[in-house]
């Protein structure tokens, strides 16, 4: 393996794991019912935990949340979009917690450098996918008021899935053949969900897309100037 | 329910012979500490007594976990951030055991959240103070924490069962996150000048508040002789205050920093630190709901409940449909009663 080549997909991979941790932790002491504030919790611990090896092997973990501009992210905007209501949260749940799922699993089978972070990994997501799956169900068959919210959602999101299925340095994995399997997946739990499939593109105009590059949607730079903070205003210090 | 249905067998009865037969039964097992568990007969005092304590800390657990909450979004390492995850992430846990002991009881968790909501029950005064800097979350977890451990250790021998053994498990968390909080302070301590200063604000902040946690003073206190009685309580309020100062003075030392109070000294004769006047004026008011966040608290939790009740409704439709479902084919809005 090479190292430049794969830092380049520890930080792609690392930084969905943080951003989308940190988002999730946004819910503390939000969350709809007591069960949810443990698992989503728990949900962005598996994450942080998963982001905190990704970016060690990419170089300080710490410099790398704390001290990288908005630019240098790699992160799918996906994971950057703010927690909206619970439906949001969970549609972007479903869109990621599946593909994550699909290319654990496929690192896990390579005898690549991920493979062994994978092997652990995909056990923790294959329960994010199935909490995903669940709550889009009962929001989806629940009540009017959750089929409409959940909709709204699933639509509004859909434009943030393309970028999923781009190609990364150093990933090496059947990027068709999980696109094929995500589309799949999707579309069968929406349809139990009585959901219909969102239709527009999944990669929208300039921008959408292009997280894996550096370009991120607005609201991440307020996300980061926050989590950066107080580390930032205590250069060199340790905690 | 089958457990509020043996209760209420054995709590409504007229026979006042049967119940003056019971109660020295109960009498009896408490004086022997054995537990009291949910089919037993127990005092409609005692279980009102229990309620209110477990719902009261079950609040805290969920209240508790905003002021500390404030602070994951702005964690300055990422180690830090995941424990502190973790340790809001087991509060919410602490909560739920706790409704669930109190359910034991035949009171529901929707019923105490009501009475949370609508400030007819209370939680612990200490969460009405804000959490200002980082060293928050270190000085919460050492004092607060720490107070909390003294209180709730002895409930682990608490004659209620269900409610004894929640406590276990609380306890051996709770310990751990008193740690997590020295250890958070002992790396401010040890830090850069600006460091050791946040540290020392935030413990200048929560020192008082966190002796008040304790309650009033003995000859103050409305339940404790009864709950002594009854074995809920094993320790008087000043006494647990006085383990609890005379744990942190020598800690304080070890972290290199000072606890705000001039009239601090150990006591050879008594063999325990002497500590000064508490404001039991602040307590009050507080209590009453003049804290700096008591509005702030309740607001969050009622938004966050109310926020959440679509939610709820939808999961709630969702399992009616599909447990009573047999044309397999109904869409959203079809079963009208469960439309929010």
């Amino acid at each position: 393996m090479t190292t430049t080549v794969s830092a380049t997909a520890a930080l792609a991979l690392g930084d969905d794991a943080l951003v989308l941790s940190h988002r999730l932790g946004e819910w503390a002491g939000h969350a709809p019912v007591l069960e949810e504030e443990v698992a989503l919790a728990n949900i962005a611990l598996d994450l942080l935990g998963q982001a905190r090896v990704l970016l060690s092997t990419a170089g300080d973990e710490d410099e790398l949340a704390y001290l990288r501009e908005e630019r240098a992210f790699r992160n799918l905007q996906l994971v950057e979009q703010p927690n909206g209501d619970f439906a949001h949260t969970i549609a972007r749940q479903l869109y990621f917690s599946t593909y994550q799922h699909l290319l654990y699993a496929g690192l896990a089978a390579t005898d690549g450098p991920f493979a062994d972070l994978a092997a652990k990994a995909v056990k923790e997501v294959a329960y994010h996918r199935d909490h995903a799956e669940q709550w889009t169900l009962r929001l989806g068959d629940g009540t009017e008021t959750g089929h409409e919210r959940m909709q709204r959602a699933c639509t509004a999101l859909w434009r943030f899935t393309g970028e999923m299925f781009q190609p990364v340095d150093g990933l090496d994995v059947d990027l068709a053949g999980m696109e094929t399997a995500w589309l799949e997946s999707v579309r069968a739990v929406l349809h139990r969900a009585t959901l219909t499939v969102p239709e527009g593109p999944r990669t929208g105009a300039w921008s959408a897309g292009a997280g894996r590059q550096g370009v991120h949607t607005e609201s991440f730079g307020r996300m980061l100037a926050e989590m950066q903070h107080l580390h930032r205003s205590h250069p060199g210090a340790s905690w | 329910m089958a457990t509020a249905a043996a209760h209420q067998a054995y709590g409504t009865t007229e026979d006042t012979a049967d119940t003056g037969a019971y109660e020295r039964a109960f009498d009896a097992a408490v004086a022997a500490d054995e537990r009291i568990e949910p089919r037993d007969w127990m005092p409609d005092a005692y279980r009102a007594t229990l309620v209110r304590q477990m719902a009261q800390h079950a609040h805290s657990e969920i209240i508790g976990m905003q002021p500390e909450a404030n602070w994951i979004t702005r964690a300055p390492s990422l180690r830090r951030k995941a424990i502190l995850m973790a340790k809001v992430q087991d509060e919410a846990g602490h909560g739920l055991y706790l409704y669930s002991a109190a359910e034991t009881l035949g009171t529901s968790r929707d019923e105490l959240l009501d009475k949370l909501h609508s400030g007819r029950q209370k939680y612990s005064s200490i969460f009405n103070y804000p959490t200002l800097t980082w060293a928050d979350v270190g000085a919460i977890g050492w004092l607060v924490d720490g107070a909390a451990i003294t209180n709730q250790v002895p409930l682990c021998r608490c004659s209620y069962g269900p409610y004894a053994r929640a406590m276990v498990r609380i306890c051996k968390e709770e310990s751990f996150h008193q740690r997590q909080g020295y250890e958070l302070l002992l790396a401010l301590g040890r830090g850069t000048p600006e460091q050791h200063a946040m540290a020392q604000d935030a413990v200048n902040r929560w020192w008082w508040p966190s002796l008040m946690m304790f309650g009033p003073p003995d000859d103050e206190s409305a339940h404790s002789a009864q709950s002594m009685t009854w074995k809920i309580k094993r320790h008087s309020n000043d006494e647990l205050r006085q383990r609890f100062v005379d744990i942190c003075v020598p800690q304080a030392e070890s972290l290199g920093l000072t606890l705000p109070d001039p009239d601090l000294r150990w006591n050879e004769e008594r063999g325990h630190y002497d500590f000064g006047p508490i404001d039991w004026t602040e307590f009050k008011e507080v209590l009453k709901g003049n804290g700096p966040c008591n509005e702030q608290r309740l607001t969050q939790r009622r938004r966050a409940h109310e926020e959440g009740a679509w939610v709820r409704e939808s999961a709630a439709a969702y399992a009616a449909r599909h447990t009573s479902r047999t044309d397999g084919a109904s869409k959203p809005g079809e079963t009208g009663a469960t439309r929010a």
